[in-house]
């Protein structure tokens, strides 16, 4: 792929000398660090972190809800329990997950880049982000809010009880940790490609991470307004969202959305050019379509800004409005449609080994065309009417985000574990874990769609009996994603000290990153390297370089 | 020229440094741009809703203050320019001259707004006060609206004063003939202006005629 | 269980959908679990010439589906113009969701808390707000339901074709007691309804809605400007429901519930031409139910009052 020296002909002490981890020990070399690898490995630990307590939070609704009744607790814990839940899942988890860690630590190496164009803003944005998790910590700790994590006015405003201007306040500071990481990412695809990195070049993961970053800086700066105004009306009764000064309480809700419904892209944008690069080295093969993928991520992004009015069908939106919105909202379907086909197509006459990633993968393909084409199912006005409001709408976010998203994450992990820590993990409880993930998540979520159009509304902390069959599936299946959860945590952390150490490129894989050290050199590359073929550049003949753990 | 000829080690040329410093500027606009964007939706919504009461409200602002205000930050604006020119014509000292040119108009545009917000105070127009005096409910909240905005741009002129002073100061940037740290302050500078061209209108001329 | 002609469109279009949601599924599934076997590295298979492309497959499969998706929006739409047509003898009823209950208005007087009685075969539409957050009434046997906000009226309609009990829901997040801010829908034959209404009237001890709205018309200082002895230039009342008024910015907007609303409690946000802006706000001193009250008068009550249009016969005017 490159001129550059292929580091499988290093000794292994001398590749660890140099490794990114051994550029200094101290706790100082990590805090004040501008290398992007060390920056995705903060990011790393802090989003996990903030999971746990997101997941802590769903456990609790999860066990509340296998009796009808309210036993675990009360109706004001409960929501706060899952307005908790979402809040930290949103802003403190998904949206950072794969663009902070993945995204900082493999761009620049896909380019051939030695960093980001801007290191010292990718640190201040990390801290940024901490300030902002202080704050969630501390509404977490004070007891937290029953607002949800879509604040409608005016219970926001007026009503409700709680932390919620420390919690706004937080949200509102994580968004200029993303505003600031998608600035990074713009300009470090613009200007520090490797020379012979043309756009046609560049891996689907780029081309994607390009589009996240446009909604990053064009999007979040809303939710910052949106918030703003939010809290200026707590705080000193504006009026904005209060009809009784002649206000209104909608404007909250298209500002909000505004801002919300790109941010469902910002989850899922990152995810699908995950999959490309996993689907396309699992069945090493090249993709098919890389410009109808490539275009398909730039087109989601943009006609994402046409579709908010599609969560206020009921909320007293004009009739017409909400004709254009659902119409437009089949229009932001058919890009995504286009990179699952194309993706499946890959695997036509590939080479495929049903390793963890690309299990994660192909998980995240099924689930995620559920999850797409049910989203269709609410864009139809008269089908929403209905299940708005309901469980239906849960288990379709939760198709998308915890069956893509999460699955998408747990598979780039995997994928690129070997590069970040120099380790081979397990791959047969790799392949465990994936499997368990996949049908413990359909066993969670599945039920929830049947929940919804039977009508048991979302956010409810007791419901009717006849509900409780379907929540008591839901509820094992929530077990089962723990497990498939808590494995990998386990053996990938056992296979830093334990695992075998890991090749240039143990998948055999096309791409930059596979042509340096594992883990890299500070620098990254050890010469300058140079592009001269195209992207997935398989070879059926080429030989499977791959070891196993 | 002296300038700073070493580039940082992703990049690899300066050239591609320099590119890559104002793109970032620029892209740090758009963002603005959507934050702002926000805050005018906001004002076209409260117009569409109550459009009589609307113009009535906005009849009672301060006109001379934010008219005075609009001239004087267009007259920083254009400082700014001009220490760009001079810097790109290896001029550093009159780059300095203006920079603090324009910075010295910025501080008096925080004055007058200072001012109108005293004034505001002794009508007991401000958010929260307690001589509150409003002839109908919606003056109260374009009141309190105007406050939110004017204070949100106030705070972003702050923030523009900063960058025009740091690079006012720094010794590299006013020999910088490719005026790269200028001209991104000038920029920032730039967006808070057309931020304000934008909220006079919206917020003193629509009740002007009234 | 599917209590109204509308549920059964919705049924049947979502059945229908989940049909090609399937159809559209289940071929990526089975393409992916037999591409992953057949084309297992272990294998021995055919991969000579693997495309990499081809753009009339790209459109084929993104345009068929998008076309098939097309002709259910054009179905769905139009069950969604139905649900904002209200048919024109339907039988009014005010909602008003407060945390954490929900108030019925009849015109007929009756008025009643978590619970409605209406009659079966009946349209019946709801005009509806909140007293303070945003609510929305679910009614899941009908496949309906809408948000109810403040300072707003949104309306609802539906026609029971069986008698039942039906349950209706809260479902927007309104605080602590939103899961258990529910009650139930009573469809009665219209016999008994009348006979129900008859035993309910008392409530409140009023008759009508709009009676009660004329005694507030009294009570709260309406009268002193919109009454007819009145010496203040005020807009008289008589008929203007439903009519095209002339505002004083040259726009004409219908005198509909939202109107009146906007008057009696935000008077400057639409100033009536040829009036000085001199009216005072009720904002503090009215309660949406007594809104509901005084719209229902202006709209039925002055000065002679006309029998509301719909199933019911309006009880006997009391003597004074």
């Amino acid at each position: 792929m490159t001129a550059a020296a292929i580091d499988t002909e290093r000794e292994p002490e001398d590749i660890e000398r140099t490794s990114y981890l051994r550029a200094g020990y101290s706790l100082r070399s990590w805090l004040l660090t501008t290398d992007h690898k060390r920056i995705a490995i903060l990011y790393l630990i802090s989003i996990t972190f903030f999971f746990a307590i997101a997941a802590v939070a769903a456990a609790l609704i999860r066990l509340e809800l296998v009796t009808p009744e309210g036993d675990l607790l009360s109706h004001e814990g409960y929501n706060r329990a899952f307005s908790i839940h979402g809040i930290m899942m949103v802003w403190f988890f998904l949206i950072p997950s794969i663009p902070n860690t993945i995204g900082n630590f493999m761009i620049p190496l896909m380019i051939g880049a030695r960093d980001l164009a801007f290191p010292r803003l990718n640190l201040l944005s990390w801290y940024i982000f901490m300030v902002a998790g202080l704050f969630a910590l501390f509404v977490v700790l004070a007891g937290g809010v029953d607002t949800g994590w879509t604040f409608y006015t005016p219970l926001t405003t007026m009503y409700a009880n709680g932390a919620v201007v420390a919690t706004v306040l937080a949200v509102f500071i994580s968004g200029f940790s993303t505003i600031l990481t998608g600035l990074n990412f713009i300009v470090t695809i613009h200007k520090l490609r490797a020379p012979g990195m043309t756009w046609s070049r560049l891996p689907l993961f780029i081309w994607s991470h390009y589009a996240v970053s446009i909604i990053f800086v064009l999007a979040t700066p809303v939710l910052a307004i949106t918030l703003l105004l939010l809290a200026a009306e707590r705080i000193f009764g504006i009026g904005v969202f209060d009809p009784s000064l002649g206000g209104d309480p909608l404007l909250f809700q298209h500002l909000f959305w505004f801002y919300s419904h790109p941010a469902v892209y910002i989850m899922v944008l990152p995810a699908m050019g995950v999959v490309s690069e996993l689907v396309t080295s699992g069945a090493h093969k090249k993709i098919f379509g890389y410009w109808f993928v490539a275009y398909a991520s730039i087109a989601i992004a943009v006609i994402a800004f046409l579709v908010w009015g599609h969560h206020m069908f009921v909320a007293g939106q004009s009739v017409l409005a909400s004709t254009v919105f659902s119409f437009l909202s089949i229009a932001v379907a058919v890009p995504s449609a286009i990179k699952v086909y194309n993706w499946t197509a890959t695997l036509y006459k590939g080479d495929i080994a049903l390793d963890a990633p690309l299990l994660y993968a192909m998980g995240f393909i099924g689930l995620f065309v559920v999850g797409g084409l049910t989203g269709l199912m609410l864009a139809m006005l008269a089908i929403d009417v209905h299940v708005h409001d309901t469980y239906f709408v849960v288990a379709h976010f939760h198709y998308i985000m915890v069956g893509g998203s999460v699955a998408a994450f747990f598979g780039a992990l995997h994928y690129w574990w070997p590069k970040m820590t120099g380790r081979l993990y397990n791959e047969v409880l790799g392949r465990i874990a994936a499997l368990l993930m996949i049908i413990g998540f359909n066993l969670t979520f599945f039920p929830q769609f049947l929940l919804g159009y039977e009508g048991m509304p979302r956010r409810y902390h007791v419901y009717p009996p006849e509900f409780q069959v379907l929540h008591i599936f839901s509820t094992a299946g929530a077990g089962m994603l723990g497990v498939a959860y808590l494995m990998p945590m386990f053996y990938l952390l056992w296979s830093l000290r334990f695992g075998k150490r890991a090749p240039a490129n143990p998948w055999g894989a096309t791409g930059l990153e596979w042509t340096t050290s594992s883990p890299p050199p500070k620098h990254n590359f050890t010469e300058q390297p140079v592009v001269i073929r195209e992207p997935y550049d398989y070879h059926l003949a080429h030989p499977r370089s791959r070891e196993n753990g | 020229m002296a300038e700073q000829s070493r580039a940082e080690i992703q990049f690899h040329n300066i050239d591609r440094q320099r590119e890559a410093d104002r793109l970032g500027m620029l892209v740090f606009l758009a963002s603005e741009i959507m934050l702002f964007g926000g805050v005018f939706l906001a004002a076209f919504s409260l117009r569409m809703l109550s459009p009589d009461e609307y113009v009535s409200a906005s009849s009672h602002m301060k006109l001379w203050h934010g008219t005075a205000n609009t001239a004087i930050l267009l007259a920083s604006s254009m400082l700014a320019a001009l220490a760009v020119e001079m810097a790109s014509s290896s001029n550093p000292k009159w780059a300095g001259r203006c920079l603090w040119s324009a910075v010295g108009l910025g501080i008096v545009f925080l004055g007058v707004k200072a001012h109108e917000y005293y004034l505001d105070y002794l009508d007991g127009k401000l958010p929260g006060a307690a001589n509150a005096h409003f002839s109908s409910e919606f003056e109260q909240l374009f009141s309190n609206f105007y406050f939110t905005a004017t204070g949100l741009h106030a705070l972003h002129v702050t923030g523009g004063l900063a960058l025009l002073s740091t690079a006012a100061l720094r010794r590299s940037a006013r020999h910088d003939c490719h005026a790269i740290l200028i001209g991104n302050a000038a920029l920032y500078w730039h967006l808070v202006d057309i931020v304000w061209i934008f909220l006079y209108p919206t917020i003193y001329l629509a009740g002007a005629s009234a | 269980m599917a209590a109204s002609a509308h549920a059964d469109q919705v049924d049947l279009l979502i059945g229908t959908f989940g049909v090609l949601v399937a159809l559209l599924t289940i071929p990526i599934f089975v393409l992916e679990t037999v591409f992953a076997i057949r084309y297992r590295t272990s294998r021995e298979a055919d991969r000579e010439h693997a495309p990499v492309g081809s753009n009339w497959l790209e459109f084929s499969w993104a345009g068929i589906p998008f076309v098939l998706i097309v002709g259910f929006f054009v179905w769905s739409t139009s069950i969604f113009f139905q649900i904002h047509r209200p048919p024109p003898e339907a039988m009014q009823i005010n909602v008003v969701a407060k945390q954490w209950m929900w108030k019925f208005q009849h015109a007929q007087g009756a008025a009643e808390i978590n619970e409605l009685h209406v009659p079966v075969g009946q349209p019946v539409q709801l005009m509806m707000t909140s007293r303070d957050v945003i609510h929305s009434l679910f009614l899941p046997n009908f496949r309906i339901k809408q948000d109810l906000l403040p300072g707003r009226y949104t309306s609802l309609w539906f026609e029971a074709r069986e008698p039942g009990s039906y349950d209706f829901r809260c479902a927007e997040f309104c605080g602590t007691d939103h899961s258990v801010m529910g009650g139930r829908l009573v469809v009665m034959q219209p016999e008994d309804f009348a006979a129900w209404l008859e035993r309910h009237s008392e409530f409140g001890a009023s008759a009508t809605l709009a009676e009660l709205g004329e005694k507030l018309f009294r009570d709260v200082g309406c009268s002193g400007c919109h009454g007819p002895a009145s010496d203040v230039n005020a807009p008289q009342l008589a008929g203007i429901f439903g009519r095209p008024v002339g505002l004083s910015d040259g726009t004409t907007i219908i005198a509909d519930e939202q109107y009146l609303h906007d008057s009696i409690m935000l008077p400057n946000k639409h100033i009536a031409a040829g009036y000085p802006p001199i009216m005072p706000t009720y904002g503090n001193v009215l309660e949406p139910e007594q809104v509901n009250a005084l719209v229902a008068y202006i709209r039925f009550g002055a000065p002679v009052r006309k029998e509301p249009e719909f199933g019911a016969p309006l009880r006997k005017r009391r003597e004074q």
